[in-house]
Formats: C-alpha cells, structure tokens, sequence
C-alpha cells in the first residue's frame, strides 16, 4: 500500500506528464511525443490508484474488466472512425466525460466514507459544494454533448430550435440549479440532490438546441471546456492533484479555443450562446438582390485557367468534408504541381465543423502541413496569387464583410479571395450560405461559377489538365 | 494557526489556469483537432475517482449501488482514454512535412 504522501507525488507527476503533452502540440515533430507524455502520465495515475487502495480481492478483477471493456470500445472506435466523423467523435467523448463526472458524484454522494468525506447524510460542507459543482457541470456537459453529436451527425437538424420564453427560461433553470446546490448543502438531502442532477441535464439540453450548425466549432469547444471544470471539481472532491492540474488545463483550452472561434466570426460568445443566428437573419436576404449576372463554366473552362496559372490557392471549407473530397483534391494539386504550378491552402479559422476541421482532413489526404496556411499567414498572397479555387467554403471568402457596415458579417477576418486575377468557386447552387446572406464574389467579373458536387467537379478538373 | 489544505489545491488550481492559458496559446492552429482529443482524453483521469468508488464496497458485497456507479464511470472513462489517445495517435501519424525529393 502506497502512503498517501507518496501517491500524491505520483499523481503531481502523471498532472506534469499531461501539461508536457499539449506542450508537444505546439508543432506537428514534438506532438507525438507529446500524446506519449499523456499515455505516460495516465498509467502512472491509474496504477497509483491501485497501490494505494492496496486492494487486489475480487474487487479488484471486476473493476479491471469494466476497464477492460471500456478500452477495448475505446480502441475499436479510434481505429474504424472516419477522419471526417472526428466533430461527432468528439463531441461523443465529451459526453461520455461528463457522465463518467456524473457517475463518480453519484458514488462519492452515496458512499462518502470511502472518499474519506464524512457520513452520508453528514458529508463534509466543502466536498459537498465541489461535488455538487462536478456533478451539475457534468451533467450539462453530457446533455449538451449528445444534442451536438446528434446535431453533427445530422440525426437532428442543424438549424437552431427557438422558442417565445427561451432566454427567461433558461435564466431561470440556472437560477434554480444555484438555489438547489444551497439548499442541497444546507439538509444534504439525496432527494435534492437527484432533482440537481436532473436539472443539469435539463439545462444542458436547452442550453444547445437553440444554437446553428455552423456554430458548431464554439459549441464543441464550450463543451471541452465544460468537461474540464467538471473534472476540477470532481477533482476537490477526491484532493486529488492530477485532477485538478488536468481539469483546469482542459478548461482553459476549450475556453481559448472558444474565444479563437467566436473571434474568426467576429461575434461575442453571448451571441452564439443566445443562437438562432441563421433563423433570423433570413429575411434580409431576399433584399432588392435580384438576378445578377454569374459566370459559370465546366470542369475543362476550370482546367484550362488553371494549366495558365503559375501559383494556385485553394480555401477549402465544410462543403469539402461533405462531399469527401480531399483525395480527389490533392490528386488535382499533385498534377497542378508536376505542371511547376505553386499550390498552397488557405484555411480560415472557422472553416468547418470544429477548430482544426480542414488541417486534419487535409492531413489525412497526405497534404505536407507545411503547404497548409492559416488566415493571417497567406491573406497577402491572394493578391499576386493567379487562380483562387474555393471547395466548399462560403461566408469565410464572402468580401461584404469588409465593405458594408449592414451586413451581419460585417467585421469578420475574411481571406481576400477576391484579389486573384481570377477565382473558381465549386459550388452546388448560388444559394446562400450559414449566415443567410449572398456572396459578393458570385457576381464579381472574375469569378467562374462551378456547379457541381466538389468531388465530381475536382475529379473532373483533373482528367482535364 | 494552520491554512486549510483547501487553500493549497485552490493554488494549485489557479495556476494550472495560467500554464493552460499559455500552453494553448502556443498551440499551433492546425494542430486544434488534436488537442481537443488529446484534452478529452486527459480529462479521463476521472477514472481515478472512479476506480475508488468501485473498490469500495467490502469483499462479500462488491455490487452495491455506490460501485456500480463507480465501475459504470471506469468503462466511460476508459472508452475515452483509449478512444482518445488513440485516435490522437492516428491523427498525428498523418501530419507530415513534404517530401524533399524533387
């Protein structure tokens, strides 16, 4: 049996081993000695466990075989999932935190003694506000999680859902989750307790619904964060270090990515809380822009400007992991390159459905990271770029936002696609996209529309030069 | 007089919050898909409240309500920490910096 001085030097160690690990994720060479790091500092916190409970009776067997199969669950799914399922993946994982937070609440609630928290129905005032903290965070993490997943998944639409009422009720679940923690501390009622439970959940759920697809990367990232808090809290409950050192780092990088995502859409994280974005802003739309001239051509009009080009720039978005077509793209770029065109990618910080969406998938068609630019990095070479080809990205390139002060973009970093001698834009209609208003550029003299699935269009492109 | 050992895990706490904040920042950008799985995975040492709350129980009754939700969170979490490291390790695999044959 470890002392517990001991383990909890263990446990400060394996919380180190987890700062090294998103230290290593500050370049692509370190990273994978980073996630080394994690794997590292996570046996260590778990075989500390076990020394310093000391027991290995049957107790011991049981729990290795839940262990085992939650593992083996765990691996199977990293190992058959798609690169362009990871948004849902994710936001299954942070579910499956949340209820893991939950369920650790629920033991250490109804068996205090073995956390050394007093007696039920006596448990010590302090743990039982950090428990009740981990639980509620918990709980909203998982509810909210699900509704995102189901979202991302397309099982539930991605549009937002209001209703009359919505802002005031959610205030006032909040309000009642704060009032039930005091009362649930000062009776240490069980009953109190479940109805706190349910609560959070509850809030979780409406806490999302309301909130767009398009929105999906602050959503996600919120929910890391959440997840985060909810390990911290948990982690007062049981004093120990590596939960708390890990819970916060976790909570502070969903924050930060939070804020980088509201920040590449220009708008505050209140705003993409309240949600219904795309809802509202509908209606402006249909605003005196009538029919107006586009270009549009076919997939050898496509070919033949870009054969004449001597450096291309692709701005991949969504509309690319949609229709799956990073392979079909880096096949066109391997041809473009042979013919010593210069191709790079530009990203936008929102592009797709969760921070880093398009790098990974890019990533995954084997595009060398270091042809892989982000906003700030390349806004500058769209001007001495010849060809822009714009796969599935919409609003990010739309040029409203930087010229008219109406526009609900208005304000958002956009890349100045428009500058190219000329731009092609894969695109299935000239409908508008997530923010409801129309592109400028569709109707610019140098834009080529082309209609067509962006797979089929780029495979097409190809045969073509 | 003594400080409540609640005070030191506060501290603890508050400066985790900083070397997250500055640790995230110098996160490269396209390396944001990972870091929220490697996070994800990380934040599954919950299992270690989990793994107490399952051992907990006497040897004649390993099965009372507080364990099985303690071996429950254990399959969640462990479901995360494989799923996560793992699927973190696939994901970096695939970063590779272009080849210099040309």
């Amino acid at each position: 049996m470890l002392s517990a001085n001991l383990s909890a030097i263990f446990y400060l160690i394996s919380g180190v081993l987890f700062i090294l690990a998103l230290r290593g994720l500050s370049s692509p060479e370190t990273s994978r000695q980073g996630n080394f790091f994690g794997i590292l500092g996570m046996i260590i916190a778990i075989v500390v466990t076990f020394l310093s409970i000391g027991n290995f009776s049957t107790g011991f067997v049981v729990v290795l075989i839940f262990l085992l199969i939650g593992g083996l669950i765990g691996a199977f799914i990293a190992y058959k999932i798609p690169m362009t399922a990871m948004p849902e993946l994710v936001a299954g994982f942070h579910s499956l935190v949340g209820l893991a937070a939950v369920f650790v609440a629920i033991a250490a609630f109804l068996n205090p003694v073995a956390f050394n928290l007093g007696s039920p129905g006596n448990i010590k005032l302090g743990s039982l506000i950090e428990m009740s903290i981990g639980a509620a965070v918990g709980a909203i993490t998982f509810s909210g999680s699900i509704i995102a997943f189901l979202k991302l998944q397309g099982i539930m639409s991605g549009s937002p859902i209001t209703f009359k009422g919505q802002h005031p009720l959610n205030a006032l679940i909040l309000t009642s989750i704060i009032i039930l923690t005091y009362l649930l501390c000062s009776t240490q009622s069980s009953n109190l307790f479940w109805i706190l439970l349910g609560v959070s959940f509850l809030i979780g759920f409406l806490l999302i619904i309301p909130i767009g697809g398009a929105d999906m990367p602050v959503v996600i990232s919120m929910l890391n964060s959440y997840s985060g808090w909810a390990a911290a809290g948990i982690g007062f409950t049981l004093e120990n270090t590596a939960l708390i050192i890990t819970g916060a780092l976790v909570g502070s990088s969903g924050a930060i990515l939070s804020y980088i995502m509201c920040k590449g859409m220009n708008r505050s994280f209140f705003n993409v809380i309240l949600g219904g974005f795309g809802a509202t802003e509908q209606s402006s739309s249909s605003q005196s822009k009538e029919q107006r001239p586009v270009k549009s051509g076919n997939a050898d009009d496509a070919a033949f400007l870009m054969k004449n080009a001597s450096s291309v720039i692709i701005v991949p978005g969504y509309g690319m992991a949609v229709a799956q077509a990073q392979h079909a793209l880096r096949e066109m770029v391997d041809t473009l390159k042979k013919n010593d065109i210069k191709v790079s990618y530009a990203i936008h910080p929102v592009a797709g459905r969760m921070p880093g969406h398009m790098n990974v998938l890019l990533a995954e068609a084997n595009v060398p990271y270091d042809e892989v630019f982000e906003l700030e990095e390349i806004n500058n070479d769209f001007a001495n770029a010849d060809v822009a080809f714009v796969i599935g990205a919409n609003d990010v390139t739309n040029p409203v936002a930087k010229t008219d002060p109406q526009s609900p973009i208005y304000g958002m970093p956009v890349l100045d696609v428009e500058k190219c001698k000329s731009v092609l834009f894969v695109k299935r209609s000239l409908s508008p996209g997530y923010a409801g208003i129309d592109n400028d550029l569709f109707y610019k003299e140098n834009t080529l529309m082309l209609f067509a699935d962006a797979k089929k269009m780029t495979e097409d492109i190809t045969k073509n030069l | 007089m003594e400080i409540d050992p609640f005070i030191f895990r506060l501290s603890i706490f508050i400066l985790s919050i900083f070397i997250g904040y500055y640790v995230v920042w110098s996160v490269t950008p396209s390396l944001h898909t990972p870091l929220m799985s490697v996070t994800n995975a990380i934040s599954s040492v919950i299992i270690v409240g989990a793994i107490i709350a399952g051992l907990a129980g006497n040897s004649e009754t390993i099965f009372n309500t507080s364990s099985i939700f303690g071996f429950l969170a254990i399959s969640l979490a462990a479901i995360n920490i494989f799923g996560g490291f793992l699927v973190t390790q696939r994901m970096l695999a695939m970063y590779k910096k272009k080849k210099k044959d040309k």
